[in-house]
């Protein structure tokens, strides 16, 4: 399978054919996301920067290394959530707009499930350490909030598409926005790997 | 005969109606909610403008201070917050910005398009530069300007050793600014993907423009580094977090990492752009095209990645292990070999070229002296040994207003003489402009040159003052002279400018018989740019007959709408309408603005309702236009 569709995509007449026309709305989301992505990539290289240059214990006060389970709930269902979004993308593209909107209404609740979780998530750990504790409850609560921020925004924007298409706004042709909107909740969604991994996971190593 | 006539009869109807469809009335609604380039493109140069002037006032009160030993004009509080503004506003609030000006002024006419790919976000990210840059210059009315020198080191800036609103004003004033810069350089980078005129493949593209989109580049990955950096101070500073605290585990040295990781790719930001004014100077006054154009893209590209990979040579006093050290060294010295590249293009365009010595020109062989004394010092700098000597002495003052004026302000003024047609439709006097260049470059060395040797004597820079007797008096009054030279030298390229559009004479059509679409268009060009778009054929179009006639004779273009072109090709694509003129971008800007008075008072509640202020008017500026029955957008 994969083998084919390499010697298919690699050979002559498809290397010859141009690209898909790209719009400039698409290539003004890539930019944006890109350097949204720099400003995560500096944000985690500071928790490396720092957990490193400082050495052990870390984190420098007594706290409990973090519990996972509902970082790992959390990331169960953020991860899949891309998934209806391509769903209804792609229903779009055929023309059939229950299937955008159903799409858009099972991510946004997913990720309205991720921001309840992570609610939860704080009022535990916050017993434990706050944003004032150490410099590891600096990192742990400027970057996971960050993300949420971001997460929040992602939901905002797809509900905003959802109204924009209960309203008929979309069809097969006209639906650029709907392509935007994905590609910004696929890289929030993405980049929870990086933290889930840099905030949580690092210290189980 | 008779069909030839008839169809400049109806190309000459369809210009009309082009003429009625883009013309902006003169009331003051189309006055703020213009989304024009070129309109945008003036206000960034004149407010850019405005900013250097208010920043060369704060220069000048630092040289008066330091005429002579033990001087007493300053109090060592006001010296911090002057030495601080000088340095800050002129390299956010002045240097890229200014340079984003001709970007916005001239990018969309050199691609041949109508507008820049956004204009709508083009006017945001006006409102934003103009009011980031009025609050951080109110702070120091209020005398409450940043004090923490132009790069801020922690701890100095953090708690408790500055309290106060100070650096408040300069973290959230530069996060506030780099929404505008953010904005405006992925805009350049998808009008020069998407709206080339067809025809203009990558390898056509002028330098210029490529400097730019370079220069885009950068700021898209450098600037996360200053904003990351700004708000974890600002965290530290207001709500308690330890990112720079060793007491609680933080670290100092990462405000450095993050300040140069921007702060260095920051230095080619300010000067790629300005290289790529001489690079589009030197054709109309060489009367041919730059030597070597691949080689000056490649440069213009290499400079800009490895200018990544050199940031820790500000820091080679701070006691970094020595293997970085040859690592940022080596780096460092290699990125000089791009820039020597790009010198030897321009003086191989002179030499094989007939020179015509005109203002710009001047201004221009002005940079190269000027820039070429600046590098040698860099590589100086870059070799760690001498770095560790010399380094915070006036020596390295000396080196980067080499690098930084000498880079980036002669190509800016250059700029503007050979511009000034297109941004005023005026030409500028000669005569002043050749007494300004000779004020200026004279005023400048004057001014610069005695700093490396009150620096070798041994004078550290950010000092109120100095006692008499260490040998210093006499190279610090020259440089004090020597200011106030430039100041008169600057003050006469103002006047030239000023002059030249009350009562200069109207510039007759492409007056230096440049190279590039700009000079293709009227002089100064129509709100539209062009009637018909622009056909391509090589890598100077303005100069190319086929280009011209059939500018003149192509059929219109109808309504607000530019053409897409493929990425790499410039092959046409599809017809796309263009936004028109919008309250809205000014309504977001000025709710952003809320956001961040809120935050700098300390008022929360305000600045949450800037936050559901500027959602709410995005949400309207995106809204999609309702659809028809059959699937197309209603008007």
């Amino acid at each position: 399978m994969t083998g084919r569709l390499f010697t298919e995509s690699t050979a002559p007449e498809a290397l010859a054919a141009e690209p898909a026309p790209r719009s400039i709305g698409w290539w003004g989301m890539v930019g944006f996301v890109t350097t949204e992505a720099a400003l995560f990539a500096v944000l985690l290289g500071t928790f490396f920067y720092l957990r490193f240059q400082h050495g052990e214990p870390w984190p420098p006060r007594e706290i409990e290394r973090t519990e996972l389970t509902v970082p790992l709930i959390m990331t169960a269902v953020l991860l899949p959530s891309s998934l209806p979004v391509v769903w209804a993308e792609r229903g779009i593209r055929r023309g059939q707009p229950w299937r955008l909107r159903l799409g858009l209404t099972a991510t946004i609740v997913m990720g309205l499930t991720f921001l309840s979780l992570q609610v939860m998530e704080y009022r535990t750990k916050l017993r434990e350490f706050t944003l004032t504790t150490d410099v590891f409850g600096s990192l742990f609560y400027a970057i996971t909030g960050f993300h949420r921020l971001h997460v929040a925004v992602g939901v905002l924007i797809l509900s905003w598409v959802l109204a924009a298409s209960l309203r008929g706004s979309f069809s097969s042709h006209k639906h650029e926005r709907v392509s935007l909107a994905a590609i910004y909740w696929h890289f929030v969604d993405l980049v929870w790997v990086g933290i889930l991994f840099t905030v949580y996971l690092s210290q189980h190593l | 005969m008779t069909t030839t006539s008839a169809q400049a009869d109806t190309r000459a109807v369809a210009v009309a109606r082009l003429e009625e469809e883009w013309q902006e009335q003169r009331s003051l609604r189309s006055w703020f909610a213009t989304v024009d380039h070129k309109r945008i493109g003036r206000r960034y140069l004149i407010t850019a403008g405005a900013f250097f002037g208010l920043a060369g006032i704060d220069a000048l009160l630092l040289r008066t201070q330091l005429a002579r030993a033990g001087g007493d004009v300053l109090s060592p509080d006001q010296y911090n917050q002057l030495f601080t503004m000088h340095g800050t506003a002129m390299i956010f609030l002045f240097a890229t910005p200014m340079l984003f000006g001709f970007g916005n002024a001239l990018v969309p006419l050199m691609l041949g398009a109508r507008d820049m790919a956004f204009p709508r976000l083009n006017a945001f990210g006006y409102w934003v530069f103009l009011f980031a840059g009025l609050v951080m210059f109110s702070s120091q009315l209020l005398g409450v300007a940043p004090d923490g020198g132009w790069f801020a080191y922690v701890p100095l800036t953090d708690l408790p050793y500055s309290p106060g609103r100070n650096l408040d004003v300069y973290t959230l004033g530069l996060i506030f600014l780099g929404v505008s810069t953010t904005a405006g350089a992925i805009n350049f980078i998808v009008t020069a993907i998407k709206l080339r005129a067809p025809g203009m493949s990558l390898n056509r593209v002028p330098l210029f423009v490529w400097a730019i989109v370079a220069t885009s580049f950068m700021v898209i990955f450098a600037l996360p580094a200053l904003n990351a950096a700004n708000a974890l101070l600002f965290l530290d500073r207001r709500f308690g977090t330890h990112f720079y605290q060793p007491e609680a585990g933080g670290n100092t040295l990462l405000w450095q990492h993050l300040f140069w990781i921007f702060g260095h790719p920051d230095v080619y930001i300010i000067v790629l752009p300005a290289l790529g004014i001489v690079s589009a100077i030197l054709p109309a006054f060489c009367r041919r095209g730059v030597a070597a154009y691949p080689l000056v893209v490649l440069a213009t590209i290499t400079t800009a990645i490895i200018s990544f990979g050199v940031w820790a040579h500000h820091m080679f006093a701070t006691g970094l292990p020595s293997l970085s050290l040859s690592f940022f060294s080596a780096a460092s010295v290699l990125i000089t070999i791009p820039s020597g590249i790009q010198v030897f293009a321009w003086v191989a365009t002179m030499l094989f070229g007939r020179v015509v010595v005109r203002v710009p020109l001047l201004f221009v062989v002005g940079f190269i002296v000027t820039f070429v004394m600046g590098g040698v010092t860099g590589v100086m700098f870059g070799i760690t040994a001498f770095d560790m000597q010399i380094t915070d002495s006036y020596f390295v003052v000396a080196h980067f207003h080499y690098v930084l004026f000498g880079g980036a302000v002669f190509p800016i003024i250059g700029g503007i003489y050979y511009w000034l047609p297109v941004l005023t439709g005026k030409v500028a006097s000669e005569v002043l402009g050749r007494w300004a260049f000779g004020l200026v470059f004279g005023g400048f060395h004057l001014t610069f040159f005695p700093m490396h040797l009150s620096g070798l004597l041994g004078m550290p820079r950010r000092v109120y003052t100095y006692p008499s007797g260490l040998g210093w008096d006499v190279w610090n009054l020259l440089s004090t002279i020597g200011s106030y030279i430039l100041a008169a030298g600057l003050l006469l390229v103002v006047l030239s400018v000023v002059l030249a559009v009350a009562r200069g004479p109207r510039a007759a059509p492409d007056p230096w018989d440049g190279d590039t679409l700009e000079w293709a268009a009227a002089t100064p060009p129509r709100p539209y740019n062009f009637a018909s778009i622009p056909q391509v054929f090589g890598l100077h179009p303005a100069w190319d007959s086929r280009t011209l006639s059939r500018l003149a004779s192509d059929e219109v273009l109808p309504g607000h709408q530019a053409m897409l072109t493929s990425e790499l090709d410039a092959r046409p694509q599809r017809l796309v309408s263009m936004p028109e003129k919008s309250l809205r971008p000014l309504l977001a800007a000025l709710a952003l603005l809320v956001v961040v008075l809120g935050l700098l008072g300390a008022v929360y509640w305000l600045a949450i309702a800037g936050v559901v202020a500027t959602i709410v008017v995005v949400v309207g500026w995106l809204w999609p236009p309702q659809l028809t029955e059959a699937g197309a957008e209603a008007p």
